[in-house]
Formats: C-alpha cells, structure tokens, sequence
C-alpha cells in the first residue's frame, strides 16, 4: 500500500455512461455534507461508512477498463461528496494523469479549500450539480446557501476548467420558466460551461430509504414526464 | 483462362485455379465512408415482404409449421419449383415447391423424422417408410456401435445434444464458386482431384476419398438439374450481379436441400457480391435502388428457409433456427478493410425487410474497422437487437482474411476447413458425479470411475479439484470417442455431397467440442475454497446438496482469483481432449457456447456449492451466472475476456444485455459508447458478444402478449431468435437475465 491517503468508498461502476463524456469508471465517495431532499444516495451520506482504498488501488482498478474509455472516456469520482476527501480525489487524479486517464469530478460545489483548489488543477471536466437556481429553494431542500456552488463555478470559469451544469428536474420544485431562465443565465455567464444535462428526478431509490429506515423527503413527488423534459430542454436552447 | 462473363474484372491466379478469395482480394474496393448512401425498401420489395409477413402469421397460427410434404425426401431435384409471387421475385429457389412447406430429410434418422411429423399432425408416408426399410441412416449406425457407457452418458446428460440423431451441419460451402467459375469448371477441377488419385495406393481413407468425389461430381450435376428446373443454366460463371447473387443462392439451397444440418451457415457472401454490384453501377445497369433490392430478395430467401425438427428439438433451441451466419466486414491481411458497400446493404436489410433472427449476421470486428461502419453496426444493434459481433483481430492470425463463422461462434477458412460438430457436456454436472464418485444423483445413473462419495463435513478445495480432474480427463476420452463414432456414420451414411463439393479436396477438419456449466463449475470450485461448503447427504450417503457459508469470489467481477479457475478449466478440458485420437485426424477444438440449451442443462443438474439450487438455468455460453456481479458491465466482460481464444478455438460465447438508457442518454451518445465497449472488449482479445438493447418491461410485455410483438428479435447465446418462439421456460429466463441499467 502506497503512503498516501486513504479514501473512503462506497462502491465502483466499471461501465459508467452518464457520469461525463464516454464510457467511464466511476468511483462513489462515501460521506457527504449536504441533506438534499431529492438525494437519491442516501447511502453514501455517512462519512464512516464504506471501504478504505488507497489511491493507487482506485486507478489500477480503473486501469483495467481503460481499453474500454476511447477517446472521451476515463474515471469519474462522484458520491457522496468527493470533495470532502480532496486530497484523496487529487492523488488520484494525479496518478490517473501519469497514465493518461482522462479525470472528471462530479460534485454540488459547496466546499471550498486549499485542498479543493488542488484537484481543480487536476481535473478535466467538473459535473457540477446545481440543485436550484434561487437561494431560498436551495436553502429549503439542500440546507445551505447557494453562494458556495456560484462561487465554485466562478473559480472554475477563472482557471478554464471544462464544466458540465447539471441540475435534477423535480416538478413543483424547480420545473419552471423562471428557474430555467435562471439557469440559462447561470450558464451564458460562464464560458466555461460546455454542455448542460437536465436530469429527470427519479424515484428508484425509495428502496434505500426504505432500507436504512428513513423519509423519503420528496417521496410524494411524481417523476417528470418525456415530455416535459423536452419542453424544459427547449427553455435551455 | 479467361471468361466473358470475368469482364472487367482484374485478373489474378483466381483464374488458374479455384481460389474466391484472390478474386476477392484483386477485385474488392473497400468502402470507408457512411450509411448516407443506402437506398431504402422498393414498393416491389415491401408488397414481397407483406405476402411473407403473412405467412410467418400463418405459420404461427398452425403451430409453428405451416405443411409438410412427407412423401418426397428431400433432395436437390425433388421438388417442383416453389414460389411466393412468380412475377415479382429477383431471386428464385423453395426448398420445397411451397414456401415455409417443409421436406422431410431421413438421412439423418428416421425417428426424428416421424416424431416430427406426427408432433404436428402429419404421418410420414409409406412410401417413405419402404424406402428406408431397408436403408441405414446415420442414427442407425451410430447405436450400432456407441457402447453402454456411451449411452449412458447421453442418457445421464452428461453429455448431450450430440448430432445422432440429426444431421451434424456446421459445414459451410463455399457457395460463391458457383458463381465465379459456374458449374462445369468445378465439376472439371473435381474430376482432376479423383484422377490424380490414380497413382495411390488403396488404403481405406483413398477409396473413402474416392468414393466422396464421385458423389460431389455428381451432386454438382443435380445442382445443374436444379437451377434449370428455375429456368437457369449455371453451368458458366454469373454475367452480372443478379445472376452472382442467384447462383450463390442456387448452390446454398442446394445444400438445404440436401442437409438438415443443426446448422446451415452461408459464410462470407457481401464482399463478393459488391464486386459485381461495383461492376454493375460503372457499366450503369444497376443503381443502388436496385442493388438493395437484389440484397433484399436474396435475404428475404434466408428468411423463410425451414427444416423440419421435432418440438423438442425447437424447444431447446428457441423456434427452428438454421443459423443461416453470414460474416460481415473484418480486415484484410493486406490493412484494408473488408467492408464495403455490401456490408452495409445486407446490414441494412434490418431495416428493409425488419428486424429479424436469420440471417445470422455476424459483424468481424477490428478496432481498426472504418469508424463509420463501427457506428452503423452500433445503431443497427441498438435498433433492431439482431447482429453479433466477433474479434477479427484474433481470428484473422489464424484463419487468414476469408473465414466464416458456421452457426454462432466457430471460424473456418471458407471452402478449405470443415468442421466436425460435436454439441456440449456438462462440467458443472460433472462436479457433482466426480464428488459422489461416479454417481449421477438426478438421473440415479452409475458412470465414471466408481469410488466412495467424497467424505467429511467440509469440502476440501484440493481433494475436490484433483478428483474433478481425474473425472474431466474420463470424459474427455469418452467424448472424443463418442464424436469419432459420430462423424464416421455421419460420412458413411449422411455424406454432405454438395457442400462438401465446394470445399478443396484436400479440406482440413476441426472436431469441435464443447462445454457448458462454465460459470457454475468456477463458482462452485471457488466457493469451496474460498467459503465453507458443508455437503448434505440424503439417506445412501450421496451429496444432494450444499450447505454454503461465508463470501467467495464469483466469475463476473473481473476477479482473478475465480476467473482464472474459469479460465483453468478451458485449458485442462483442451488438453485432455487432445490426448485421444480423431476420427479423420480433425483437430480437436473447444466451444463455451450453450445456445439456448443453459435452461435444460440446469434442469438436469442438481443443486452446486455455488448456490445455485436443483433444475435452476446456467447462465448462457460463457456469461457469469445471473446477477452475481458488483462492479457492473465491463468487469463482467473483462472476466469472459480473460478465457483464451487459444484454448477455445471453436468460441467463447458472451451474451450482454443492456438498458439504453444505460448506455447513453442520447442516440450518437449511446452508438459512440457502444463503440466504445465493443473496441475495449476486443482489444482485451475477447472473442465473441451478443448485443441487446432493450428494456426488460418490453420483454416482460410480449411475454404476456406475444401477439402484440410479433417480430420482436432478441440475441441469446451465438445467434438470435424470435422473442415468442422461446418455450416459456426460456423467456422466463431471458427476463431474468442480468440487464445492465442505470443504478
């Protein structure tokens, strides 16, 4: 085992296809600091949970499927939040970047540090996820401000990092015209944003509430349908 | 020599001797541009289809066969010409003198014959009957000799499936001579192999050789007879494109004539016959409205192409298929590519005629294939769930640039190797008679080297393994026997005359055998050395079943330490294989291929240390038993990849089923993403995937309406299938399967 710092994993996806651009493998950081409403891992949220790996174990993990990556594949670090294990992501990264694996983190932003800095310097693309457009929904169904994400995105835009805006369509809470146009804004004001994904809410993970006995905050709320998500899309055009 | 009807073409040793792939090769003009080109279904071609659709409805409604003529046997001549719209067909040729009516063929047997008929309320003729009273067929000679432990094993389904009881199939002839030199010269070049065996002395294997020329030269002349019956002389080489794909047509229907073959594959036909298509639109006599439409005939032929098999028989194998393979694309040794125009016409038959199990379409892969064929393929896959895709980059070192595949997964030079069929055993039943010593518990059968059941209440890794060895390396003589039994009654009595008259004289055989259990067998082994397996024994002291407890790596999660116990026991099968002599001195091979037969192969296998509990399904050909993955597709494929192509050169079949929203969340998404997987499963010189795409609600949907999804075309092991001609059983477990989905 390497020296470095241990990560805390919840799980790996050898054939990820919507966590960035390509066929990659995503690796599910255990432990995050946000309680949003919609989250739909909230198995991961518990920062003692997982499996410690260390990170040269992560990328020869990855290493095995990187025939599979072609040209825009290569690993994903999502969650839980990988930013709360920065060090962990940025040695990582670092070692993936030695063997030209193409890196991608997916994150809500919403920490900021020294340490977070560093593996922006080593990331390729940034999924940043921002949950709602306006600071009093953010507040309600996230439990923060939304200053965080806005910031982190501008830090993004300054050092030139590629960023996919993704944001999770949930009807009644931001499947509106002012939110789209919000968020249109959002994206027009930083040339860094490529490419934006709306994602359907989906409703698969009762299960894991279930499971782990707890609410399901949004466990009323109906999925969206096809056809609204091609109308909301129409709005991002 | 020289031809007129060679006009144009370059010239090159393929005109001194028989040799289709110089032609190939001195004529081709490779095509590395798009699908844009493509001309769609003509009215002609759509109104054909329509009369066809109905008669597969009609097909359906009397139980799967629609007529059977059970008073003529089946044979080149036998039959009056057949149609299914005189007027409107490019392309001509019924097996019988009615479409989807089937002959019936008792070379093979006279059993499966009757049975048949009698399943669908017909009664084989007398005349029938008469005439083979006092002949032998294939089935007879092989229980003439098989001995008590043969039978057994049959009987015990330790081995099973085995062609003898039917013909054998897997041969591919090399139907494109037919139309590049005509008839007279091959039955000239025929008649020059028989004469050079003058000078030899005559041992046994002279006079067989011999004898089999004399009935290839004459089969060729009934191929003659035949295709004037439909108003054609094919005695010259083909004028044009028509006439090339009528031709190759003529010399395969001759063959179904002929055979009723487990597996009826076609080869390797699009390439040849976009040379006469290129010629065709240069001296301006075709367009590509016209060209498809040639294509589509042709295919619309390969379609309704019927034998007639016992309910059984179609029950194992999902519907009645003739696995009618035609490989598509592939690389040349030279670094040019074997696509052309013409992969991508009979590709797009998919979308001309619809979606469809037969032909077989098996894509060549290479990750040095144009990359816009790569994303045609990867969109007809997503589309229609009907082709297959199988590794060029490791066949082609061994079988040069101009192999096909016959029925899912095994290789042969087209024309110059022929191959022995040889069905399957059961390795994880195997397991279970090795450690109750010589006991088959499901079928209370006696077989093997006979000891005491293995004792104690944990199973010991190395005790198990070793015995399992000693049992592995019994079998293997007894089926390469068995196989040697087979194919020398099969020759004597069952003798493919006319595909065996378009290989060389001189053809090289593979004996093909295989294995089924693979994933079960490696499961169970590493549960018992990784976890505790306790046996329970029932009253006789013979394990029934297994008590298994703590975790243990399973195949399927790219996991060296069971994968290559998986991968151990292809080679220590191979080996033993090797050890005893062939029949014809073929070469011994090893297939991990189950078809759909992984459904009876666990209903005859009782419960294993895996887990797995009494009757319950394998999982197909070489796929990680259902469900037992963690780390999602690519280590599932990473694992079937770490099989050796070496040790099991007749294939490894891999059949992956996914969502497609898990692919990609858009359609260039998931094409270039299915590229992806398909370059990376390849370059860790994997050898063989299926490819579905689609939802288990929509299979879950025609289970419970199967007339709502008449045409719905699913991969499973080696080839496809119409989704509702699976027993029930079988679409039960299709269902089951792992899809991979967003998680």
């Amino acid at each position: 085992m390497s020296g470095g710092v241990l990560g805390r994993v919840h799980s790996v996806q050898s054939m990820g296809t919507l966590d960035g651009p390509g066929v990659r493998f995503v690796v599910f950081l255990q432990g995050c600091n946000l309680r949003c409403k919609c989250c739909h891992n909230p198995d991961t949220w518990d920062i003692t949970g997982g499996a410690e790996f260390s990170a040269d174990q992560i990328v020869q993990k990855a290493e095995r499927f990187r025939e599979y990556f072609g040209e825009k594949g290569g690993i994903t670090i999502s969650g839980g939040e990988p930013l709360l294990q920065a060090e962990f992501c940025a040695e990582v990264f670092k070692k993936c970047h030695e063997k030209g694996i193409n890196t991608c983190l997916d994150t809500s932003g919403s920490v900021m540090n020294d340490k977070v800095k560093a593996l922006i310097d080593l990331t390729d693309r940034v999924l940043l996820d921002v949950k709602y457009t306006d600071g009093a929904s953010y507040r309600e169904n996230v439990g923060c401000g939304i200053e965080k994400p806005l910031e982190f995105l501008d830090y993004l835009n300054k050092k030139g990092i590629a960023t996919t805006i993704r944001q999770v369509i949930i009807p009644t809470k931001n499947d509106n015209a002012e939110n789209m146009a919000r968020l249109k804004k959002i994206v027009e004001n930083h040339a860094v944003v490529d490419k934006v994904e709306l994602l359907p809410f989906k409703k698969i993970c009762q299960v894991k509430y279930d499971n782990m006995g707890i609410t399901f905050p949004f466990g009323d709320i109906p999925e969206p349908t096809p056809d609204q998500m091609a109308k909301l899309n129409n709005m991002m055009k | 020599m020289k031809h007129e009807n060679w006009r144009g073409f370059n010239v090159g040793k393929w005109q001194e001797s028989i040799d289709v792939r110089n032609f190939i090769q001195e004529n081709y003009k490779e095509y590395t541009g798009d699908d844009r080109f493509l001309a769609g279904a003509t009215d002609r071609t759509s109104a054909l289809m329509k009369k066809v659709q109905s008669l597969f409805a009609l097909e359906r409604q009397y139980g799967g066969v629609l007529d059977i003529d059970t008073v003529n046997v089946s044979s080149l001549t036998s039959y009056a010409p057949g149609y299914i719209d005189k007027g409107n067909e490019i392309i001509v040729g019924m097996q019988t003198n009615r479409p989807l009516k089937r002959g019936v063929n008792p070379f093979g047997g006279m059993r499966m014959v009757r049975q048949a008929c009698e399943a669908y309320g017909y009664k084989l003729s007398d005349t029938v009957e008469q005439e083979f009273r006092f002949r032998t067929t294939h089935n007879d000679g092989v229980f003439r000799v098989y001995t008590d432990e043969m039978r057994a094993a049959r009987k015990c389904h330790v081995i099973t499936g085995l062609p003898d009881a039917y013909g054998r199939g897997r041969i591919i002839g090399d139907y494109r001579r037919v139309a590049l030199y005509g008839v007279d010269r091959l039955i000239e070049e025929k008649e020059l192999d028989k004469a050079s065996l003058a000078g030899d002395v005559f041992t046994a294997d002279r006079i067989k050789l011999d004898e089999e020329l004399f009935q290839q030269i004459k089969f060729l002349g009934y191929l003659k007879e035949m295709a004037k019956m439909y108003g054609f002389d094919i005695s010259q080489p083909a004028a044009d494109t028509r006439e090339a794909v009528q031709w190759t047509y003529f010399a395969y229907l001759a063959a179904i004539k002929e055979q009723n073959g487990a597996a009826m594959s076609l080869g390797r036909v699009s390439t040849f016959f976009d040379i006469y298509i290129e010629r065709d639109l240069a001296e301006g006599k075709l367009t590509e409205a016209e060209a498809q439409e040639i294509i589509d005939d042709f295919v619309m032929k390969l379609r309704i192409a019927r034998h007639l098999r016992t309910p059984e028989y179609n029950e194992l194998f999902g519907g009645d298929p003739m696995w009618i393979t035609e490989a598509v694309g592939g690389m040349g040794e030279d670094g040019r590519t074997l696509v052309t125009k013409s992969s991508f016409r009979i590709l797009n038959t998919l979308y001309t005629l619809g979606s469809s199990p037969e032909p077989n379409l098996t894509v060549l892969w290479s990750t040095s294939l144009p990359e816009p064929f790569k994303r045609y393929c990867a969109k007809v896959s997503a589309d229609t769930d009907s082709i297959q895709y199988e590794n060029d980059d490791v066949m082609r070192p061994i079988y040069g640039d101009d192999y096909a595949i016959a029925c899912c997964v095994s290789a042969m030079k087209v024309g110059k190797q022929m191959q022995f069929f040889g069905a399957r055993c059961n390795l994880a039943k195997l397991l279970l008679i090795a450690i109750n010593g010589g006991y088959d518990t499901t079928s209370g059968i006696h077989i093997g080297p006979q000891m005491e059941p293995i004792k104690g209440d944990k199973l010991n890794f190395d005790e198990v393994y070793n015995r399992y060895n000693l049992y592995i390396s019994w079998l293997s003589e007894l089926y390469v026997n068995t196989m040697n039994v087979i194919h020398y009654m099969h020759d004597k009595y069952a003798y493919e005359k006319i595909q065996m008259a378009l290989h060389d004289t001189d053809v090289h055989r593979f004996m093909a055998f295989g294995i089924a259990g693979l994933s079960v067998a490696a499961d169970s082994l590493s549960a018992i050395k990784f976890a505790d397996v306790k046996p329970v024994c029932d009253e006789k002291g013979y394990i029934v079943g297994f008590e298994t407890e703590g975790d243990f790596p399973k195949y399927g999660n790219d996991d060296d330490r069971v994968d290559l116990i998986a991968k151990e026991l292809t080679h220590t099968v191979i080996t033993e294989l090797r050890k005893t002599p062939t029949y014809r001195n073929a070469e011994h091979t090893l297939s991990v291929l189950t078809i759909t037969s992984n459904v009876m192969y666990g209903k005859n296998t009782g419960a294993t240390p895996d887990g797995r509990k009494a009757g319950e399904p394998f999982a197909p050909g070489a796929n990680p038993m259902h469900n037992r993955e963690e780390n999602g597709a690519l280590a599932s494929l990473n694992s079937v990849a770490k099989l050796s192509y070496d040790d099991c050169r007749d294939g490894i079949s891999n059949t992956f089923s996914i969502t497609p929203e898990a692919l990609g969340r858009d359609e260039d998404e998931r094409i270039t993403n299915l590229v992806s997987i398909l370059d990376g499963y390849f370059a860790k010189k994997a050898h063989h995937i299926n490819v579905n795409v689609l939802n288990r609600e929509t299979l879950q949907k025609a289970y419970e309406d199967p007339e709502a999804y008449p045409n719905l075309t699913i991969r499973v092991s080696g080839y496809a299938v119409n989704f509702n001609k699976l027993s029930r059983e079988q679409q039960r477990e299709v269902i089951s399967r792992t899809f991979h989905e967003v998680i």
